[in-house]
């Protein structure tokens, strides 16, 4: 499978914005990943295995977390694999303590 | 290493505040490294997923990501960062955007909007390489 990955995660992919693996499953894909490049481990699961809460995995457009299976969904050879870290933010509901408002 | 954009696409993301003002706007900024910095070549404004609290918080759903990616990887460039606007506070990162900024090196455009109309546009580099030592360094903006 292909795994595409997202520009703040190319400097542990030596620059590379897609990365081919093997892997049955999201799951076996995204380890395989790991076991190419270690330092991506950190920044895609939490020290106890799991994906970080702001890490999303799409296989083609389907957020795994919504799949039936998650991450033990099987993976076609030709499927594309996607890792967005979410983005979002805003200013504060009020002028107060570690508000933006100078 | 300062953001370069053209006066147009700084117009732009203003305005974008401006017309979604006095909630939030956000979008995404495509580009590449150049000599003297980072340049956007395209912005693609993205909908605020925040609709039920629009005016102090912005989001936005992975697959507009995942598009402009896509997009980003088919015409040689990369997402660069993302813009969004801070209703009638200023733009300075809150606290907020530094607990949800996990795009390393990446910068984070910040316009006030005070009463409908675009004033201060700041640019933050997310620096560091994890959770631990994150941090927003501010970044000179050059319009060419």
């Amino acid at each position: 499978m292909k795994i595409h990955i997202p520009t703040p995660l190319r400097a542990y992919t030596d620059k590379q914005e897609t990365v081919s693996v093997a892997g049955a499953t999201v799951a076996e894909g995204l380890d395989e990943l790991t076991k190419a490049f270690p330092a991506m481990r950190a920044h895609l699961f939490t020290p106890d295995g799991k994906l970080r809460s702001f890490v999303n995995v799409y296989l083609d457009d389907e957020d795994v977390r919504y799949l039936p299976a998650k991450e033990a969904t099987a993976v076609a050879p030709e499927a594309e694999l996607t890792i967005i870290p979410s983005i979002a933010g805003g200013c504060c509901s009020l002028p107060a303590a570690g508000c933006c408002r100078s | 290493m300062s953001l370069l954009l053209s006066k147009d696409l700084y117009d732009e993301l203003r305005q974008h505040g401006e017309e979604t003002y006095p909630h939030e706007c956000c979008g995404i900024m495509l580009g590449k490294g150049a000599s003297n910095g980072t340049r956007v070549h395209k912005l693609m404004r993205a909908g605020n997923t925040r609709t039920d609290s629009a005016h102090n918080r912005y989001s936005i759903a992975p697959q507009e990501l995942i598009r402009a990616q896509r997009e980003a990887r088919q015409a040689g460039l990369d997402i660069i960062g993302f813009y969004h606007s801070h209703p009638d506070h200023p733009a300075q990162w809150s606290q907020t955007d530094y607990a949800e900024a996990h795009w390393f090196g990446c910068s984070y455009v910040i316009t006030a909007v005070d009463h409908g109309h675009a004033t201060t546009t700041n640019s933050f580099l997310l620096a560091g390489t994890g959770e631990e030592d994150k941090r927003f360094e501010t970044q000179p903006i050059a319009v060419e």
